[in-house]
């Protein structure tokens, strides 16, 4: 299994090259100034100019421009935003925490609500519970993230509160409230209210496919000889479904999940948009908006080698689910 | 062939339907046998003849929806088993009954290792730790001639070949000393040289715990060398029940005897062609009248009285030997090789 991870990490490089170059192209194909960004609505004096031009190395060819970044990131620099000239790596440092608190949450919504959805679905098939869930399943696999995101504003945040509906219903719809946890990830002193509707929101999506994705698995594995052996085992249906089923069925959804978080970072950007909450995504919204090219580099950056190790991990976890799966060496024993 | 004790296994006229879109199949139409202690019963048919939906009705093993049992009895132990609440057949399944299924390879569950498959069974009927059904399992994989037994508890199926996982599956069904032991085709999915050691193997476990068997199969072969008592199917009923030599030497119903006749001999030329029953089994769904095996059989009359009356199963021509067949008499007098269903295939 060493050899699988040093060569999967081989492609870290190679994978972070790829980003910075299209995100280099990407900005300078892209019209307009990030001078005129910085200056606001003001007409810029060529002297002015020239000196932001300087100091950004702005004048310069973008190749030289490029040799540069990279120099510097050679160095673990990530570089300075143009904006208010503040570190990119403390820019990470502030609104990362807070992306990892709602995606975690957000995961582990799509993780057990998902996976018990489609279990019960796919146990109690064809009854009301499973045609729930499947109407609302194609529903909100349907309905775009920032769309969800502004019913959810309006359910609970305008609605509630304008018809006295009882407090608990009430849910602030902008920012992160206190910030205020324990354990890094446990929301304490009511951080939960402000958690809860950007997390759902987040969430949507994926907790939907991973429940379609369960049921049908499920489906496919209830019907398995030896759910047969189990039941004659004289187990109950329920040790049955979770001891034999369970494990056997969440091989699929595990990829599933993987190829999710992918998603789930895009997905993210738009929600914290939409919930002002103070994340990357956020951040790297604000930073395409001014052109705040260092900024935006810095943090896409991160998120990509995020999502590589993530999806590492969860290449990794196939074999705690299916002991037939061996890695890369192994196999040819 | 071991003296028979007390009656374990009572099924009393067993109804087994499976609702469908085209209709309601009638699996098990009416299906009367017992097993007594020690006795090895074997259950002969074609695929589709009902045999396996008989044995898995007793277990509750039918899945509802589609299936239903829709009446008999089936007494286990003076309890009768159709209808057991759920907590009380869990209790017999596995513990008491135990099942050897059909396909080895998909039969056992392929994330979990083999020893924690059969100590799983062990825990749940046995007040054992965790260490002790362990144990058993090591024990029980090696009673069955798994080699290296405690290396291979941690293995999983993948790792085995196909006659290592069916000695897994004997394991299993026998590691809590079940009393009656259902093979549903046990040897069906294996190649002959295998088939042959997990005979040999059931048969030796067979006189070891002295538990019964119910051998479910369509190989007639199998059923020759190991089952007291013989009960033919076809299309979901009955038609042949008797000790193994009677059945076999002395058949009254002429399916038995064609899937007899249809069998391979030594005893022939090389390049003898078979003699295969003609026709194909009829729809579950729409049974021809009267017989159901009329429109194949060789002896049969018609109209009447193959087509409209059908035959119950009773011993007319020799006691404890019971035929459904309106002409049982003629069919036990015919040599096994004479009545070539093929020279009067014109007959309907």
């Amino acid at each position: 299994m060493g050899s699988y991870i040093l060569r999967r990490l081989a492609l870290v490089p190679l994978l972070v090259w790829g980003a910075v170059t299209v995100l280099f192209v990407v900005f300078f194909v892209m019209p307009g100034d990030p001078v005129q960004q910085l200056v606001g609505e003001r007409a810029v004096p060529e002297t002015v100019r020239a000196n932001i031009e300087a100091r950004y190395g702005l004048d310069r060819p973008v190749w030289v421009q490029y040799g540069r970044y990279w120099r510097q990131l050679a160095t673990g620099d990530l570089g300075e935003s143009y904006q208010n000239r503040r570190e990119v790596s403390s820019i990470v440092a502030d609104t990362g925490a807070a992306s990892l608190r709602l995606a975690t949450w957000a995961v582990l919504i799509e993780v057990v609500v998902g996976i018990t959805t489609g279990v019960v679905s796919a146990v109690r098939r064809y009854s009301f519970v499973d045609a729930l869930t499947t109407v609302s399943t194609t529903m909100l696999v349907a309905v775009p993230v920032f769309v969800l995101g502004y019913l959810f504003q309006y359910a609970f945040g305008v609605f509630t509160f304008q018809n006295d509906l009882p407090e608990w219903l009430r849910f602030p719809v902008q920012g992160i409230g206190p910030d205020s946890w324990t354990l890094f990830f446990l929301p304490t002193n009511g951080q939960w209210r402000y958690l809860v509707l950007p997390a759902f929101a987040l969430a949507s999506v994926s907790t939907a496919l991973v429940a379609r994705m369960m049921r049908s698995t499920m489906l496919e594995v209830l019907r398995a000889d030896y759910m047969r052996t189990a039941m004659a085992k004289g187990l109950s249906e329920r040790q049955v479904v979770l001891r034999h089923g369970l494990r056997n069925a969440m091989i699929p959804v595990v990829t599933l999940i993987g190829l999710d978080l992918g998603i789930l970072i895009g997905s993210a950007v738009l929600t914290e948009t939409v919930f002002n909450w103070p994340g990357m995504g956020t951040a790297i919204f604000a930073a395409i908006l001014t052109q705040d090219a260092p900024v935006v580099l810095g943090l896409v950056l991160v998120l990509v080698v995020a999502y590589i190790f993530i999806n590492l991990l969860v290449d990794l976890s196939y074999g705690l689910f299916d002991p037939r799966i061996r890695y890369g060496d192994e196999g040819a024993r | 062939m071991t003296e028979p004790g007390e009656l374990l296994l009572s099924v009393r006229d067993l109804r087994t339907e499976f609702r469908t879109d085209a209709g309601v199949v009638k699996a098990v139409d009416g299906v009367s046998y017992d097993v007594y202690e020690n006795e090895v019963v074997g259950i002969v048919g074609e695929s589709g003849s009902g045999k396996s939906v008989t044995a898995m009705s007793i277990m509750g093993l039918v899945p509802d929806p589609p299936g239903r049992i829709t009446s008999g009895q089936a007494v286990w132990k003076g309890r009768d088993l159709i209808g057991l609440d759920d907590k009380a057949l869990r209790g017999v399944r596995g513990g008491e009954i135990a099942v050897v299924f059909q396909d080895p390879m998909s039969s056992l569950n392929p994330v979990h290792t083999v020893g924690r498959q059969i100590a799983e069974m062990v825990r749940l009927h046995r007040r054992a730790s965790r260490k002790q059904a362990a144990e058993r399992a090591v024990e029980m994989m090696d009673l069955v001639g798994i080699p290296q037994a405690r290396r291979r508890a941690r293995s999983y199926p993948h790792e085995f070949s196909g006659g290592m996982r069916q000695r897994v599956m004997i394991a299993m069904a026998l590691s809590c000393e079940p009393d009656l032991l259902i093979a549903d085709e046990p040897t069906t999915a294996l190649d002959v040289t295998i088939q042959a050691q997990v005979l040999e193997l059931l048969q030796e476990v067979k006189e070891r715990t002295s538990s019964a068997i119910l051998l479910i199969t369509h190989d007639l072969g199998v059923v020759a060398g190991m089952a007291d008592q013989v009960l033919v199917m076809y299309a979901g009923k009955a038609v042949e029940r008797g000790s193994a030599p009677e059945v076999f030497h002395r058949s009254q119903h002429p399916y038995t005897l064609g899937l007899l006749s249809s069998l391979p001999r030594v005893d022939e030329d090389a390049g003898t062609r078979l003699r295969p029953i003609q026709g194909t089994p009829p729809s579950l769904i729409h049974l021809p009248p009267g017989c159901s095996f009329h429109p194949r059989c060789p002896f049969a009359r018609t109209p009447a009285p193959c087509v409209t009356d059908e035959p119950p199963l009773e011993e007319a021509v020799t006691p404890g030997h019971a035929a459904a067949c309106h002409f049982a008499e003629e069919v036990s007098a015919a040599d096994v090789l004479a009545p070539s269903p093929s020279s009067s295939a014109d007959t309907p």
